[in-house]
C-alpha cells in the first residue's frame, strides 16, 4: 500500500513530469559528463599504468652520440637505479610499399630477452626475428595498420647509405610508443613514420656500433631521486655527446598521453558544474512553486498533526525523486559514453588491451556532488516550507506588490503598450529570479561555446600551421649536417620549385640559473617557406644576430628581450655563446628558439652548412621526387605537411563531429529545461491573470506575447552574457590546459558564437511554443474557479 | 445514512479546554494588531459551543491557538491537564495530531487525491482511526470515494473535510466558518453533519460563524468583538440543522 502522503508526492510529480523531465535530464547531462570523462580517465589511467609496469616502462631516458658498453656498469652504480637498458636508435628512410613518398623509420635494436627487458615489446602478430638476421624486424602496429601491412610483408629501408630489403616478421606495441611522434612532428602521422625493431648484432654491425650504444633508458627505485639521477646520468653521458636526460614527463608520446589526461580531469570539473548549477537553480524554481502553492495544503497537512521533519521529508523526497532519476540516467549514460570514449581513444593510442572501469568511487562522488547540488539549492525552501506557521499558512498570500517600472519612471510610459507594461513589471518585480533566469539561459550559452573552443582552437592551429606559417610541402632532413653542395642537390631534384634551407642545433639555452634544452632553427632571414609567425598571424622577423624564443620558453626561462642568454651546442663541439634575446613570439606547440642561419654559422665557426630543407614542389613531379628521395642515402627523413594535416583530420576530425553533435545535444539540455521551467512557472503563476485577460476579451496570441514576451526578452538579455560567460570559461580551459608542448588559443572564429546563439535560441523558441500550446487550450472556467 | 458506531447522550461537564487571560499580538512592523485582549475561556465535555462575532473580531485566532496551531502572546490554554502554552512545537504536533479534527471555510483538500485518500492522509499518522470508508459513509459520500475533489461540489468537498477529520477519532473538532463558501441547502447538510458528530460521537465541537440563524444549534454562544468575549449565552432548546430559519 502506498501511503497517501505519497500518492500526493507522485501525483505531484507526475503534474510536473513536464518540468521534471527537463530537469532529470540536465542533472543527467551533468553526471554524464562528470562520469563520462572520470571513467575514461580511469579506464585509461588504469590501462596505460598496468601496461608500463607489466612491459617496464622506462623512468629516465637520454639520447647520446656513441658510448662504450663498458659505461653500463657506472650507469648502474648512480644510487637509485633499478634497471639499465642501452640501446642503438636509428632514423632511417622507409619505401613502404603502397606510399609513393618516403617514409620516416626508427630502427631500435632488439635486446637480448623481451622478457626481462625495459619497454618491453607485446608481440601482437607473428614472431620475433631470428638471432642475427639482419633483414628482419618487427613493425609498430599503428605504422603496419595506416600501411595495410602484415607479417610476411617486405618494405624498403635506406640503412647506414644502403638501401635494403626488410622482412616485417611481427606486429609489436611498445610502451614508449603509445602513440608515434616523428622527430619534430606536433602529430602522429602513421602513414609516413614507423617504428622497427632489429636484432642487435645485426643493428650494430651495419651501423659499425659493435660494442656501443646511442641510448639509454633506465627505471629507478621507489626513493631515488629524479632530479639527481638525471644530473648524474647527464654527468656520465656528457663527453659521449650526451643530450639532456630526461624523465617520463617529458618523454614524448607518455606526455602526450598525460596532456590527453589532464584534459578529461579538466572537463570532469567544468562542465558538470556548471549542469549541477543549473539543475540546482531549476529545481529550487520548481520546489519554490510547488510549495508556495501548496501553502494551504502544508498548512492542513500540520494542523492534521504532520510535524516539520513530515513536509521537510516529503518536498526534499520530491526532489531526491528528480535527482535520483536524472543520476541514475547519468550514470548509465555516462557508463556507456565512457565506453566508447575509451574506444575511440583505444584507436588513437595502442595498448595491448584496454580495461574500462567504472570507477566505484567515481560513481560515489557523482552521486554526492549531485545530491549536494540538489539538495544544497533546494534546501532553504524547503525548510521555509516546514516553518510556515500553520495559521497563516491557511490565509492566502498578499497580493503580489507592483510598481511602475524603470522605463515608465523615466517618463516613457506613453510609449509602452498595455501587455508591453506588464511585460516589464513582471520583470522587474522579480530581479532577482529574473536574473536568474537569464543566468541559466548564459549557461546554456556558454556550454555551446565552450564546445566550440576545441574545435576552432585545433582548425585555427592547424591552419596557422600548416597553411600560413609553414608553405613548405616536403620538409626534407638530412643524416647530419652537410655543406651547401647537398643544398644544391636537394634544389636540383625533380619537380622542386624553391628550396629553403635549414639547420638544426642541439643546444642547451641557459639564462641564470635556469635552463632548457631544446634545438635550435638557424633559418635564411627571408624564408618563405618556413615564416615565423605570432598568434595574431603577423609575420616575426629574423634579426640578423641574436635569438627569437617562443613566448613560453622566455617565460620559463625568465628572459626578457633585450636580456642575454647563454647557449652550449651539446653534440660534441661543445661550443658556448651568448646571444642577444632580440624578441618573442607567440607559437603553439614546443619552445622554440630561432635564429638566422648565418648567425648560427658564424659562432659555429664552421663554413655553411645545413640539416635538411624545406622543398616548394610541382605537384605533376611529386611521384617522380619520391622516388628519388627514397634512394638518397643520406636523406633521414621526409615529412609531408600536407599528408600529416590530412590523416590527423581524419582521426581528430570524425570525433571533433561527434563532440559538436554532443555539445548542441548538451547546451539544448540546458536551454530547454531553463527556458521551459521559466515559463511553465510564470504560467502557472499568472493562470488567472492570463485567463481573466482571455475572458476580457484578449486574443490567444496577445496573451501569448504576454507570457513569452517575458522570456524574449530574458533570452536576448542572456546571449550576450552567455558568450562573454562561455569566452571567460574557454579561457580557463585553455589556460588549465597549457603545457610545454602545446599552448591552445582562444581563437574563435565568428561563426561559433553565431551558432551558439541561435542553436540557444531555437531551443527557447521550441519551448515557447510548447508552452504557448497550453495557453491556447485553457479551460478558462476552471482557471477562474480554482482559488489559488 | 448509516447508524453511528458510538450512540450517547452529550453531557457537558468536565472541562476540556481551560483557557487563561490569553492575549495574541500581531506585530505588523509600524502598527501592532491586538487580535485577543484577555479571553478566559472553558470548553466542556461532548459540548456544542459556536463562537459567534463580526469578521476581525479574533475568532480564527483563539480556535487556532485553542487547537495548537497558533499560540497565545500572553497567557495560558491547558487541554485536559496538558499545558499547551508551555509546549514546543513537536508537542503541539503530537496535540494535534491525537486530539484535534480540524474544518476549514476552503475545506483545504488535497487535490491531487481521491475522497479517500485525502482521508488516508489522517488516518495513516493516527493511533486508532476509523476506516477513512468508515469515515466518508457518516458523511454519506460512500459511493465518491474515488472522486478528486475537483469532481466534487463544495457541499460534498467539505463534507469529506468532516470525514477527515473525525476518521481519527478527535476528541475535539474544531470548524472554522465550515459554511462559509457554501449556500444555505449544502450549509444546512454540512451543519447537519457536524452536529450529528458531536450528539453521536460526544465530539467536543467549536464551530465559527458569523450566522446568528446557526448559533441556535449550539449547547452555548459565545460572542466575540474587538478580541474580548462580549457574552455568553446558553441554549435551552437546540434546534437542529432542519429546523434552522434562514
Ligand atoms: N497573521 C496575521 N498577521 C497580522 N494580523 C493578523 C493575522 N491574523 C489575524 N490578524 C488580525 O487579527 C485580527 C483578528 O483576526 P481573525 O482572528 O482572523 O478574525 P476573525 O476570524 O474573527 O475574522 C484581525 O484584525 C486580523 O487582521
Ligand atoms: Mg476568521
Amino acid at each position: 500500500m502506498i501511503r497517501a502522503i505519497n500518492r500526493k508526492l507522485l501525483r505531484d510529480l507526475w503534474h510536473i513530469r513536464g518540468q521534471a523531465i527537463a530537469i532529470v535530464l540536465v542533472i543527467a547531462s551533468g553526471v554524464a559528463i562528470f562520469v563520462m570523462s572520470l571513467s575514461t580517465y580511469s579506464s585509461l589511467d588504469l590501462t596505460s599504468q598496468t601496461y608500463f609496469d607489466r612491459y617496464r616502462f622506462g623512468d629516465v631516458f637520454a639520447q647520446l652520440q656513441r658510448a662504450p658498453d663498458s659505461l653500463v656498469s657506472r650507469i648502474r652504480e648512480i644510487p637509485g637505479v633499478s634497471q639499465v637498458q642501452t640501446r642503438i636508435v636509428k632514423e632511417v628512410t622507409l619505401d613502404v610499399p603502397g606510399l609513393p613518398e618516403p617514409a620516416t623509420g626508427r630502427l631500435i635494436s632488439l635486446p637480448e630477452s623481451n622478457e626481462t627487458t625495459l619497454n618491453a615489446l607485446f608481440l601482437r602478430d607473428g614472431r620475433f626475428p631470428e638471432p642475427y638476421r639482419r633483414d628482419e624486424v618487427l613493425a609498430s602496429e599503428a605504422f603496419m595498420v595506416a600501411n595495410n601491412l602484415n607479417p610476411g610483408d617486405f618494405i624498403g629501408a635506406v640503412i647506414n647509405g644502403k638501401k635494403q630489403e626488410l622482412k616485417i616478421v611481427g606486429t609489436v606495441l611498445s610502451p614508449e610508443y603509445i602513440i608515434s611522434l616523428g622527430g619534430g612532428a606536433i602529430i602522429p602521422d602513421d602513414r609516413r613514420f614507423g617504428v622497427l625493431w632489429m636484432d642487435d648484432e645485426s643493428l650494430s654491425t651495419v651501423y659499425d656500433m659493435d660494442g656501443a650504444f646511442n641510448d639509454v633508458c633506465m627505471t629507478l627505485r621507489r626513493e631515488a631521486s629524479l632530479p639527481e639521477t638525471l644530473q648524474r646520468l647527464d654527468l656520465l653521458l656528457e663527453p659521449y655527446g650526451g643530450f639532456e636526460s630526461y624523465g617520463r614527463d617529458d618523454q614524448l608520446s607518455y606526455s602526450f598521453l598525460s596532456d590527453e589526461l589532464s584534459q578529461l580531469k579538466a572537463m570532469s570539473k567544468i562542465t558538470p558544474t556548471i549542469f549541477l548549477g543549473v539543475s540546482a537553480f531549476l529545481l529550487n524554481v520548481v520546489v519554490s512553486r510547488i510549495i508556495s502553492t501548496q501553502r494551504e495544503q502544508i498548512a492542513m497537512l500540520k494542523a492534521f498533526g504532520y510535524g516539520n521533519f513530515h513536509i521537510v521529508s516529503h518536498y526534499l523526497k520530491l526532489i531526491l525523486s528528480i535527482a535520483g532519476l536524472g543520476i541514475l540516467i547519468g550514470i548509465g549514460w555516462g557508463g556507456a559514453l565512457g565506453i566508447s570514449v575509451t574506444e575511440m581513444y583505444g584507436e588513437f593510442y595502442k595498448f595491448p588491451l584496454i580495461f574500462f572501469q567504472l570507477d566505484f568511487r567515481v560513481v560515489v562522488i557523482g552521486v554526492v556532488i549531485s545530491l549536494l547540488f540538489a539538495v544544497g539549492g533546494t534546501f532553504r525552501t524547503v525548510l521555509s516550507a516546514a516553518r510556515l506557521p500553520p495559521a497563516e499558512a491557511m490565509r492566502p498570500e498578499p497580493p503580489a506588490q507592483f510598481r511602475a517600472t524603470i522605463v515608465e519612471r523615466l517618463g516613457l510610459a506613453a510609449f509602452l503598450s498595455a501587455s508591453v507594461r506588464m511585460i516589464l513589471r513582471q520583470l522587474e518585480r522579480k530581479p532577482f529570479k529574473t536574473a536568474l533566469s537569464a543566468f541559466g539561459i548564459a549557461l546554456a550559452v556558454a556550454v555551446m561555446v565552450l564546445g566550440r573552443f576545441s574545435i576552432d582552437a585545433i582548425n585555427y592551429i592547424m591552419e596557422h600551421q600548416f597553411s600560413i606559417a609553414q608553405r613548405q610541402d616536403i620538409t626534407v632532413n638530412l643524416v647530419e649536417e652537410s655543406d651547401y653542395s647537398a643544398f644544391h642537390a636537394l634544389r636540383n631534384l625533380p619537380g622542386v620549385m624553391h628550396a629553403e634551407p635549414f639547420r638544426q642545433l642541439p643546444v642547451r639555452l641557459r639564462y641564470r640559473t635556469l635552463e632548457k634544452e631544446l634545438s635550435l632553427t638557424g633559418l635564411e632571414p627571408d624564408a618563405e617557406l618556413f615564416r615565423i609567425m605570432n598568434a595574431d598571424e603577423k609575420r616575426v622577423p629574423l634579426p640578423p644576430e641574436g635569438v627569437l624564443l617562443s613566448e613560453k620558453l622566455a617565460e620559463i626561462l625568465h628572459i626578457k628581450p633585450g636580456e642575454e642568454i647563454r647557449v652550449e651546442v651539446l653534440d660534441g663541439r661543445r661550443q658556448t655563446t651568448k646571444l642577444r634575446v632580440t624578441g618573442t613570439v607567440t607559437d603553439f606547440s614546443g619552445t622554440n628558439a630561432y635564429l638566422s642561419i648565418d648567425a648560427s654559422r658564424s659562432f659555429l665557426q664552421e663554413g655553411p652548412s645545413i640539416s635538411g630543407a624545406y622543398l616548394q614542389v610541382d605537384e605533376r613531379e611529386m611521384d617522380n621526387l619520391y622516388r628519388q628521395l627514397k634512394e638518397t642515402p643520406r636523406v633521414a627523413g621526409v615529412t609531408i605537411l600536407k599528408a600529416a594535416r590530412e590523416s590527423f583530420q581524419k582521426t581528430v576530425g570524425e570525433n571533433m563531429l561527434k563532440m559538436n553533435v554532443f555539445n548542441i545535444m548538451f547546451g539544448c539540455i540546458i536551454a530547454v529545461g531553463v527556458v521551459y521551467n521559466t515559463a511553465r512557472i510564470s504560467l502557472s503563476e499568472r493562470a488567472r491573470e492570463l485567463a481573466t485577460l482571455r475572458v476580457i476579451g484578449f486574443t490567444r496570441a496577445e496573451v501569448s506575447t504576454i507570457l513569452l514576451g517575458e522570456l524574449a526578452i530574458v533570452t536576448l538579455v542572456a546571449i550576450p552574457l552567455g558568450l562573454i560567460i562561455g569566452y571567460g570559461f574557454s579561457a580557463i580551459l585553455s589556460s588549465a590546459l597549457e603545457t610545454d608542448m602545446y599552448r591552445i588559443p582562444l581563437a574563435f572564429k565568428p561563426y561559433s558564437f553565431g551558432f551558439s546563439a541561435v542553436v540557444v535560441m531555437v531551443a527557447a523558441l521550441v519551448s515557447g511554443l510548447i508552452v504557448r500550446r497550453k495557453v491556447d487550450h485553457f479551460d478558462l472556467i476552471s482557471v477562474l474557479k480554482s482559488r489559488d | 445514512m448509516s447508524p453511528l458506531p458510538h450512540p450517547e447522550k452529550p453531557t457537558p461537564q468536565k472541562s476540556v479546554f481551560h483557557a487563561r487571560g490569553l492575549t495574541k499580538t500581531y506585530d505588523m512592523g509600524e502598527v501592532q494588531v491586538q487580535a485577543l485582549r484577555g479571553i478566559d475561556l472553558e470548553l466542556f465535555e461532548k459540548e456544542f459551543v459556536v463562537l459567534l462575532g463580526p469578521s476581525g473580531s479574533g475568532k480564527s485566532t483563539l480556535l487556532n491557538i485553542l487547537g495548537g496551531l497558533d499560540v497565545p502572546t500572553s497567557g495560558t490554554v491547558h487541554y485536559l491537564d496538558q499545558n499547551l502554552t508551555a509546549g514546543n512545537d513537536a508537542a503541539l504536533t503530537r496535540f494535534r495530531r491525537e486530539h484535534v479534527g480540524f474544518i476549514f471555510q476552503f475545506y483545504n483538500l488535497i487535490p491531487s487525491l481521491t475522497a479517500r485518500e485525502n482521508v488516508s492522509l489522517v488516518t495513516e499518522i493516527a493511533l486508532d482511526p476509523l476506516t477513512p470508508e468508515e469515515a466518508l459513509d457518516i458523511v454519506g459520500l460512500k459511493d465518491r470515494m474515488d472522486h478528486f475533489p475537483s469532481q466534487l461540489s463544495g457541499g460534498e468537498q467539505q463534507r469529506v473535510a468532516i470525514a477527515r477529520a473525525i476518521a481519527k477519532r478527535p476528541e475535539v473538532l474544531l470548524c472554522d466558518e465550515p459554511t462559509g463558501a457554501l449556500d444555505v441547502q449544502t450549509g444546512m447538510v454540512v451543519l447537519d453533519a457536524i452536529a450529528r458528530v458531536n450528539r453521536d460521537l460526544g465530539t467536543t465541537t467549536a464551530v465559527i460563524t458569523h450566522n446568528q440563524v446557526i448559533s441556535q444549534m449550539a449547547d452555548r454562544v459565545i460572542s466575540l468583538s474587538d478580541g474580548q468575549i462580549s457574552n455568553i449565552e446558553h441554549n435551552t432548546h437546540k434546534l437542529s440543522a432542519a429546523e434552522l430559519n434562514w
